[in-house]
């Protein structure tokens, strides 16, 4: 048993915020009530005391990339799950770019088992949609789902064909799973490799426009309506695909959409040919991010998501041209979503809902802290400073560009099952 | 006044006081190439190390005799010969170069921001020889050393510039360098190569207008300044040839619409009979030879004070040094 003690709850799904402790016996919650009441019953119970800190359900991170199998030389199973526990997360959803990619049901069964040995947090790892993600035929989707997989994606390789995104989210549709598309017309990608703007013509890099990212989401959302699956918009960065994604929730169309922390933090003024600013879709212009921001405030976003994509030092020590796209993002999540928080453009409870109820909505389930509820438990603070140190990271890889960065608040304690997984020292 | 230069990146960071000091500084170089006798020893037992990852003729040529001429020796190191080619990054290839000791780096790349990152990486004066579509300084230097040479001041000009100005570093440099000295700028040439940010170029105020007639965008110009249509830098043909010779090839004619005493510039290689008419190139107007020998100086110039600062004990550092 364990006892969090002290702390103040923060549960978006009911809408409470108050002192509570709570009690976990087993993988579940077996009670949560004011602070003091569960004390008899917690008798010979390992005590945290969550004093001064915020106690809310379980993080879950709606994209990332582990890199196992193929990809170990940047991250692992092992290292990327470590450092989403440091992160503060108690679940993440792996994408299936992996190589092999996992677009059938014996890479997605080695994933989850290697993940079960070695993962202190849970995997839900995510099924390619098409085999390979060539965007030519459907992978397996229903043999990956039932070793495991909570939605499909060809992230990274956008759907191209119009006809195969239908007869995909047809068929996803009748297996109740959402399809998750990293929108980006290729044709006005044509080898960007920064977001067009006056930054990108200052620098002489290539750049895309909005339209790449929001012509495609536009295009999903119409063929979304023909088939009524659940569709979900990856790293959403653009103003122009927000309302769309907006205009279709007034509709009352099953779309959602995700935004990463560094969409809503930098912008492609950032950019100066440091390899660590450099991931996909590109950091936008400072409208798109206000807009973001905007969106994560009035419920237009769902989540908020880390494309978590560690690369190592060879890829990224090269030309900006040259350079692998992404960044490490776990174990800076909560820290820059605490920043809108003290900046006062969303509440704490929303930037909670953002990271538990939303993503879990997402996939079709419920985060509540609630007695019978699983015992995954994300305890932060909102007010301790601490520097984020790449040296330090629990991940194989240390490309990000919020090394260095000073934070007010991170994360404290991650309970999976019941267990802590991730205490953070001092 | 005098100014030290760690690295030579790029335009963009000096003023126009250490701009102004560089031409200075060239001064002397530039009587050198009329002496019978060109050869200093200025930098003798000093290395140059010519780096070009991307196939280049006159700006190496001009870089290696310039280090020739201040007596420096010099290691090459080009594209088709180098290791890149068996999959040695950037990185690998200069930190090899570095550990056989030269006391600067001379570098061409295709990538922008390439002559950064080695600069970021390596611990030796680095100067850009043009990285991709970003910057080409020394280029904008010896224009900015012929023009002054012509007209006597950099002050206030017309300048107008011929071409694919999106894909152009020669451009950038130029608008750059030329916008301190607040000089006006007009951009001409089709409308898929002018996007609207190149009026965001050069500091706040910098007048820069955007037109796609030829005849509209000569009219009062000082300075012409022709591009080569740069076809290699193009992801695809965005335009047919006879396209660009129709509407844009600066002849005789057109010419006659800017001021009398117009000077042509261009950075070469130059196309005759696509960019640039050939009565133009020949004309006494242009300033294209000029050009190459003001190249000559300049890079005398910045070689000499790169390499000199190096060994000088640190002092006062222009503010960018460290870029």
């Amino acid at each position: 048993m364990l006892l969090i003690k002290n702390g103040r709850v923060l549960d978006p799904a009911s809408g409470s915020d108050a002192p509570r402790d709570i009690l976990l016996d087993g993988d579940r919650i077996a009670a949560v009530a004011p602070a003091g009441q569960l004390d008899a019953r917690a008798k010979g119970a390992e005590i945290f005391d969550a004093a001064k800190f915020i106690v809310a359900p379980g993080f879950i991170d709606l994209h990332c990339h582990l890199r196992e199998p193929g990809g170990e030389a940047s991250e692992t199973i092992e290292t990327g799950t470590r450092a989403a526990a440091a992160g503060g997360f108690t679940a993440i959803c792996p994408m299936p770019n992996t190589r092999p990619v996992n677009d059938n049901a014996s890479v997605t069964r080695s994933i989850v088992e290697r993940a079960a040995a070695v993962s202190p947090v849970r995997v839900w790892p995510i099924g390619a949609a098409s085999i390979g993600s060539k965007g030519e035929a459907l992978a397996e989707i229903a043999a990956m789902k039932e070793v495991g997989i909570v939605a499909v994606s060809d992230d990274g390789r956008p759907i191209a064909n119009a006809k195969l995104l239908r007869q995909i989210m047809d068929y996803c549709r009748a297996l109740d799973l959402p399809v998750i598309d990293h929108c980006e017309d290729s044709s006005l990608f044509a080898g960007a490799v920064m977001r067009e703007g006056k930054q990108s013509v200052r620098l002489g890099l290539r750049g895309m426009p909005a339209a790449t990212e929001s012509l495609a989401v536009a295009r999903d959302v119409q063929v979304g309506e023909l088939t009524n699956c659940r569709l979900h918009i990856a790293h959403l960065s653009a103003r122009a695909s927000l309302e769309l994604v907006r205009s279709a929730k007034a509709k009352g169309l099953p779309v959602t959409c995700e935004v990463t922390p560094h969409h809503f933090t930098l912008t492609d003024e950032d950019v100066q040919y440091d390899t660590r600013f450099k991931m996909n879709p590109p950091l936008a212009s400072r409208e798109d991010r206000d807009a973001l921001i905007a969106g994560l405030a009035d419920g237009t976003v769902d989540a908020i998501a880390t494309d978590h994509a560690p690369h190592e030092a060879a890829l990224k020590e090269v030309e900006f041209d040259r350079a692998a796209f992404g960044i490490t993002g776990f174990e800076s999540a909560i820290g820059l979503g605490l920043e809108l928080v003290h900046a006062g453009k969303i509440s704490l409870m929303r930037m909670v809902e953002l990271f538990t109820a939303g993503p879990a909505r997402v996939l079709g389930m419920q985060r509540r802290v609630a007695e019978n509820d699983p015992g995954d438990i994300t305890i932060f603070s909102t007010d301790v400073p601490w520097t984020f140190d790449v040296s330090k990271t629990a991940s194989k890889s240390r490309n990000s560009p919020f090394d260095g960065r000073s934070f007010r608040g991170g994360p404290v304690a991650t309970i999976v099952t019941g267990k802590i997984v991730y205490r953070r020292e001092g | 006044m005098s100014y030290r230069f760690g690295q030579m990146l790029g335009i963009e960071p000096l003023s126009a006081d250490e701009i102004t000091y560089l031409l200075d500084q060239s001064k002397p170089f530039q009587e050198i190439q009329r002496h019978p006798l060109k050869k200093l020893a200025t930098l003798r037992g000093k290395t140059v190390a010519l780096a070009f990852f991307e196939p280049s003729t006159r700006t190496r040529i001009s870089f290696a005799t310039a280090a020739s001429r201040l007596g420096a020796d010099q290691m090459n190191l080009q594209a088709e010969s180098s290791s890149l080619k068996k999959g040695e990054s950037l990185l690998d290839t200069v930190r090899t170069l570095d550990a056989m000791k030269p006391d600067c780096i001379v570098m061409r790349h295709a990538c922008s921001g390439a002559a950064d990152f080695v600069a970021r990486n390596l611990d030796l004066p680095v100067i850009n020889a043009g990285d991709g579509t970003h910057e080409h300084p020394s280029q904008a230097l010896l224009d900015a050393l012929t023009i002054r040479d012509r007209r006597g001041s950099l002050e206030g000009l017309n300048v107008t510039i011929l071409g694919d100005i999106l894909h152009s570093r020669v451009a950038r440099s130029n608008i750059h360098l030329l916008s301190k000295f607040g000089c006006r700028f007009t951009l001409c040439g089709p409308a898929m190569w002018l996007p609207k940010e190149l009026e965001c170029l050069g500091p706040a105020g910098t007048s820069i207008c955007r037109m796609t007639r030829i005849s509209e965008a000569l009219q009062d110009a000082d300075i012409v300044i022709t591009l080569r249509v740069q076809q290699e830098r193009l992801h695809e043909p965005a335009l047919a040839i006879d396209e660009y010779v129709l509407q844009y090839q600066l002849t005789p004619a057109r010419l006659r619409l800017a001021r009398p005493d117009a000077l042509v510039l261009h950075p070469g290689p130059m196309v005759r009979g696509l960019e640039i008419d050939s009565a133009v190139a020949d004309g006494p107007q242009s300033c294209v030879l000029e050009q190459v020998t003001n190249g000559l100086a300049v890079r005398m110039a910045l070689l000499f004070l790169m390499i000199s600062s190096a060994d000088a004990p640190p002092e006062k550092e222009s503010s960018h040094a460290a870029d």
